[in-house]
């Protein structure tokens, strides 16, 4: 059952996606380009889904366990360190660089875009490559 | 600062904003899990380099593989919306590398920290926004404004 949800989860995440215009990269990057004719429609898709998602997260907030019994896995806090900003900084120039993030990825490559295939293959192995470091 | 209004469109964005929110909802009131795509392909990166294969896997794989089914069950339906990618593949090889590699130290993406932290209030996902978002912001800045290459 959580692996059917799982994949639904995904399936209406990637639809999201391409209707939002995350998986455009040219339309991301017009909203990152604030100094160029700016886009600012990627505003509301990050908006809707922070509201959206923050109100239903208000009204289960006494939750202890997922509609189907499973426990629900808070994030770790483990406070604003290091780590967390040089790899959101690192993340950040990425992302500017190509337009494209974890998500817009994925669906790129299920759209069967070569392009997508590489920008996949290489996250996948600077995930690796971090995965490698960190478990030494 | 011009705005571009041609491709200005809020009320898609909106709605497709609030259809990756109900995505991330379903996953979390169903499953326990945070929606964060980062967090879930490097759980399957990190399962295959450390050969466990288990439940906890292929809740991601699934997860990934309906990603990736999304275009095509679209496309049966209706047109998909053009999708341009303008980088070369060399920037895409490094553009790819930077976001596996930071991502994974920054534990989270947009999706993560930018839609389910922020959701959470969490001042770690603010600050994580914050940086990534900047830096998106500087990095087309100089590479479109500045270096003027070429480069999209």
């Amino acid at each position: 059952m959580t692996v059917a949800i799982a994949w639904l989860s995904g399936l209406l995440f990637g639809l999201g996606l391409i209707l939002a215009g995350m998986s455009d990269p040219a339309q991301v990057l017009g909203f990152l380009d604030l100094a160029g004719p700016w886009n600012p429609s990627l505003a509301f898709v990050m908006g809707g889904a922070v509201v959206f998602v923050g109100v239903v997260h208000r009204l289960t907030r006494g939750w202890q366990k997922s509609c189907l019994g499973l426990p629900l896995q808070w994030p770790t806090g483990r406070g604003i360190d290091r780590r967390l900003l040089f790899g959101s900084a690192i993340f950040g120039v990425g992302w500017g660089m190509s337009g494209i993030c974890p998500g817009p990825g994925f669906v790129l490559l299920g759209m069967g875009s070569d392009k997508g295939l590489v920008f996949v293959a290489a996250m996948l192995a600077g995930m690796a490559i971090y995965e490698a470091r960190n478990f030494r | 600062m011009t705005i571009d209004w041609i491709h200005y469109t809020p009320y898609r964005a909106l709605a497709g904003g609030l259809l990756i929110g109900l995505a991330a909802v379903v996953l979390w009131l169903a499953n326990g899990r945070v929606a964060g795509i980062s967090g879930i392909a490097g759980g399957v990166v990190r399962a295959a380099q450390h050969r466990q294969a288990g439940s906890d896997a292929y809740w991601r794989v699934a997860f990934l593989c309906g990603l990736m089914m999304a275009p095509l069950m679209l496309r049966l339906a209706a047109v998909l919306p053009t999708s341009r990618v303008d980088a070369g593949y060399g920037v895409l090889i490094g553009a790819g590398l930077l976001v596996g590699f930071g991502t994974r130290l920054g534990s989270g993406c947009t999706s993560g920290h930018g839609v389910c932290g922020l959701a959470r209030l969490s001042r770690r996902s603010l600050a994580a926004t914050l940086v990534f978002m900047a830096c998106g912001f500087l990095t087309v800045f100089l590479m479109r404004h500045v270096l003027l290459r070429g480069l999209p």
